[in-house]
C-alpha cells in the first residue's frame, strides 16, 4: 500500500497523521468523563496505527515505475473491501433491530442495546458505512477511467477513504454510548461533523482535478452524477449541521434551529440525502457499470444527460413532503408534494434507459447473475420512484405517514436499488481490479443473487402490509366516534408481518456475507488472468513488442 | 417560518451553480457526441492515455 508512494508524499501522510492523532489526544484529555473523551482515546488509536504503518515505510525504496502509465487502484481496492466489511456489520446489526421489534427481550437489558441506540448504527452502517465506501471506492474507478488520466494525487485519496471510516467508526461508537443530535441520518455530533467537511473538501478537489488532468475532451455522465453527489451533500451536510457546542470539552451541542424551523432544515437535508447521496451517487455506478458489463452503450445518452439535470432541478425542493399536516405552512407542503410527483420524470427516465440497455441482451442479463444484479436494481429503482412519488401526495402520505409503508418504501430503494447495484458493480470491478479471469465461484454470485432477492421482496411485502393494516387501524372509528383500536391491538396485528421482516432481513445478511466471502477467496485463490498483449503488466518479459494499437 | 430566507435562497443558489456549470459544458462542447461519447468508455484497454504534454511518451505508445 505505501510502495507507490514518493517519499514526500509518506512524509506528508505521516505529518497528517501526526496531526489527526494530536487532535485526539486533545480530545482525549480535555473531554475526560464525557463521551468525546472515549471518541478521542478512539481518534488517537486509529491515526497513531496509520502514522505507525506509514513510519515502517519512510526510507524504503521508492517507485521506479513511470506512475502515469497505470491507474492507482490501491485506495479503490481498499475501499471495496471496506465496504464489505461495512455491509456485513450494519446489515447484521439491522436483522437485530428488527428482531428486537419481534421480541423486545432480545434487547438483553443493557442501555447500549436500546432500539434507540442500535438503530442509527444499523443506518449509518449501511447507508454511510456500506453505500459511503462503496461510492467513494468505485467513483475512484470511474473517474480515472472515464478520464483516461490517473488519480490526481497520492496520499489525497487515502486521507478522503480513511478519514471517511474515521467518520463513520465515532459515529458509530458514539450512538451506542449515546451520543446524538437525533437528526435522522445526520446523528453524529458537532466534532464529527466538522472532520466530515474537511474529508468532503479533500474528495470534492481531488475529483475536480482529475477531471482537470483527463485526456479525454468530454466527460462522461457519470462523472456528473459523482460530482453532484459530493458538492450537494456537503452543502446539505454543514446547513443541517449548523449547532453550537455546549461545551469545547463535551459531545453535547445545541442546533441553531427550533421547532419546525429544524424539522424544515432536516427534512431539507434528509430527503436530499437520499436524492444525492442513495440516489445521484448510485445512478454514477449504474450509468458507468451497466454499459460495461452488458458491453453495449446506453440506449440513449442523451436522455441519461436529461436526467441528470432534471434530478438537480427537481429534487432539492422535495424536502418538505417529509412534514405534511405539521406545523409546516401549507403552501410549503405543496411545494414539495408537487415537485415530488415531478420527480418521476426524470427518475423513469433512468431506470427505463437502464432496461433498454438490457434490450436485445436479454441473453446476457439470464446468463450472467452480474448483470441480473443491475437489471434489478434498475427495475427496483424505477418501482420504489413511482411509489416515492404517490407517497408524497397529501392525501396518500395521511394513511401512510408514521406507519411502516414508509418503512417498506425506504427499504425498497435501499435493498432493491441501492444495495443491489452496489454488488452488482462491486462483482465486475473485482476481478478487473485484482486481475482475476473471473469471481472465485460464479454459484455464490447466482446464490447471492436470489437470496437478496428474495429477502428484499419479503422485507416490503411484510412491510406494505404491516403499514397499511396500521395505518387504517389508527383511523378507524366506532359508531360513538371513538377509536375502534388502542395502539396494542396495532401491535399485536403487526407482530407477524415484524417477524417476516426479521426473516427477509436475515436472507439479504446471508447474501452480503457469502459476497463477503466470494470477494475474499477471489483476491486471494481465483486464477490470476493471462497478461494480455494490450494489458499493462509491470514485468518487462511480458510487455507487448508493438504498442497498443488505439 | 425564518427558515425559508435561509432555505430557499441557499436551494436557488445552489440551482445557479448547477445552471452555470449547464452553461460551461455547452460552450465546451461537451453535448456534441453523444452517440460517440457512451461507446468510448466500452474501449478495452484498461490503462490511461499519455498526456498531451510529455512528448517522449507520446511517441512510444500513440
Amino acid at each position: 500500500m505505501m510502495e507507490r508512494l514518493t517519499d514526500a508524499e509518506r512524509q506528508l501522510a505521516m505529518a497528517l497523521s501526526v496531526i489527526v492523532a494530536l487532535f485526539g489526544l486533545l480530545m482525549a484529555a480535555g473531554g475526560r468523563g464525557d463521551p468525546m473523551g472515549t471518541h478521542g482515546a478512539i481518534i488517537l488509536l486509529a491515526a497513531g496505527m496509520t502514522a505507525l504503518l506509514v513510519l515502517r515505510a519512510i526510507g524504503e525504496p521508492e517507485p521506479t515505475e513511470d506512475r502515469t502509465a497505470n491507474y492507482y487502484d490501491d485506495p479503490t481496492k481498499a475501499g471495496l473491501v471496506i465496504a464489505l466489511f461495512w455491509a456485513v456489520a450494519g446489515m447484521g446489526m439491522g436483522v437485530w433491530v428488527a428482531a428486537q421489534l419481534a421480541w423486545p427481550d432480545l434487547r438483553f437489558d443493557a442501555a447500549w442495546s436500546s432500539f434507540g441506540r442500535i438503530r442509527p448504527v444499523h443506518t449509518s452502517g449501511v447507508i454511510f458505512g456500506f453505500g459511503g465506501n462503496a461510492l467513494i471506492a468505485t467513483s475512484f474507478h470511474v473517474m480515472q477511467r472515464t478520464s483516461r488520466a490517473r488519480l490526481a494525487g497520492h496520499v489525497a485519496p487515502w486521507f478522503v477513504l480513511l478519514g471517511f471510516n474515521l467518520f463513520c467508526i465515532v459515529a458509530a461508537s458514539g450512538y451506542l454510548m449515546g451520543v446524538t443530535q437525533s437528526k435522522e441520518y445526520a446523528e453524529p455530533e458537532w466534532y464529527a461533523d466538522i472532520w466530515l467537511v474537511i474529508v468532503w473538501v479533500v474528495y470534492f478537489v481531488l475529483y475536480i482535478r482529475t477531471l482537470a488532468r483527463r485526456n479525454e475532451p468530454h466527460i462522461y455522465v457519470a462523472n456528473w452524477y459523482y460530482l453532484a453527489f459530493i458538492l450537494v451533500v456537503a452543502i446539505l451536510h454543514i446547513v443541517n449541521n449548523l449547532a453550537v457546542p455546549a461545551s469545547l470539552t463535551g459531545a453535547k451541542s445545541y442546533s441553531a434551529f427550533a421547532g419546525v424551523q429544524d424539522a424544515m432544515t432536516q427534512w431539507w437535508y434528509g430527503h436530499n440525502a437520499v436524492a444525492f447521496f442513495l440516489t445521484a451517487g448510485f445512478l454514477g455506478m449504474l450509468y458507468y457499470f451497466l454499459p460495461k458489463r452488458a458491453e453495449r452503450p446506453i440506449y440513449s445518452y442523451r436522455l441519461s444527460i436529461l436526467s441528470f439535470w432534471g434530478i438537480v432541478f427537481f429534487y432539492i425542493w422535495a424536502g418538505s413532503h417529509h412534514l405534511h399536516y405539521t406545523a409546516l405552512p401549507q403552501w410549503v407542503q405543496t411545494l414539495g408534494m408537487t415537485f415530488s410527483v415531478m420527480l418521476l420524470v426524470p427518475s423513469w427516465a433512468s431506470a427505463g434507459n437502464a432496461l433498454m440497455t438490457l434490450n436485445g441482451a436479454w441473453h446476457k442479463v439470464r446468463d450472467d447473475a452480474t448483470l441480473r444484479f443491475m437489471m434489478v436494481a434498475a427495475v427496483f429503482y424505477g418501482l420504489s420512484t413511482f411509489e416515492g412519488s404517490f407517497m408524497a401526495v397529501r392525501a396518500v402520505n395521511s394513511l401512510s405517514h408514521y406507519t411502516d409503508w414508509t418503512v417498506g418504501h425506504v427499504h425498497a430503494g435501499a435493498m432493491g436499488w441501492v444495495a443491489l447495484i452496489t454488488f452488482g458493480s462491486i462483482y465486475a470491478v473485482v476481478p478487473l481490479l485484482w486481475k482475476r479471469e473471473t469471481m472465485y465461484s460464479w454459484k455464490l454470485v447466482e446464490w447471492h443473487f436470489w437470496l437478496a432477492l428474495a429477502g428484499t421482496i419479503i422485507y416490503v411485502f411484510a412491510m406494505w402490509n404491516s403499514g397499511i393494516i396500521q395505518g387504517l387501524m389508527w383511523r378507524t372509528y366506532t359508531e360513538s366516534g371513538t377509536l375502534a383500536y388502542s395502539f396494542t391491538d396495532t401491535l399485536v396485528a403487526m407482530h407477524p408481518y415484524y417477524v417476516a421482516r426479521g426473516c427477509g432481513g436475515a436472507l439479504f445478511l446471508t447474501g452480503a456475507i457469502l459476497a463477503a466471502y466470494n470477494v475474499y477467496m477471489t483476491i486471494r485463490h481465483a486464477p490470476a488472468r493471462q497478461p494480455e498483449r494490450d494489458y499493462p503488466t509491470s514485468s518487462e518479459a511480458a510487455e507487448p513488442a508493438v504498442p497498443a494499437a488505439e | 417560518m425564518t427558515i425559508l430566507l435561509l432555505l430557499i435562497p441557499v436551494t436557488l443558489a445552489m440551482g445557479a451553480v448547477g445552471l452555470g456549470a449547464f452553461f460551461w459544458a455547452m460552450k465546451n462542447n461537451q453535448f456534441d457526441d453523444p452517440d460517440g461519447d457512451a461507446l468510448r468508455i466500452l474501449q478495452a484497454d484498461d490503462h490511461p492515455l499519455p498526456t498531451s504534454t510529455s512528448p517522449d511518451r507520446q511517441e512510444t505508445s500513440r
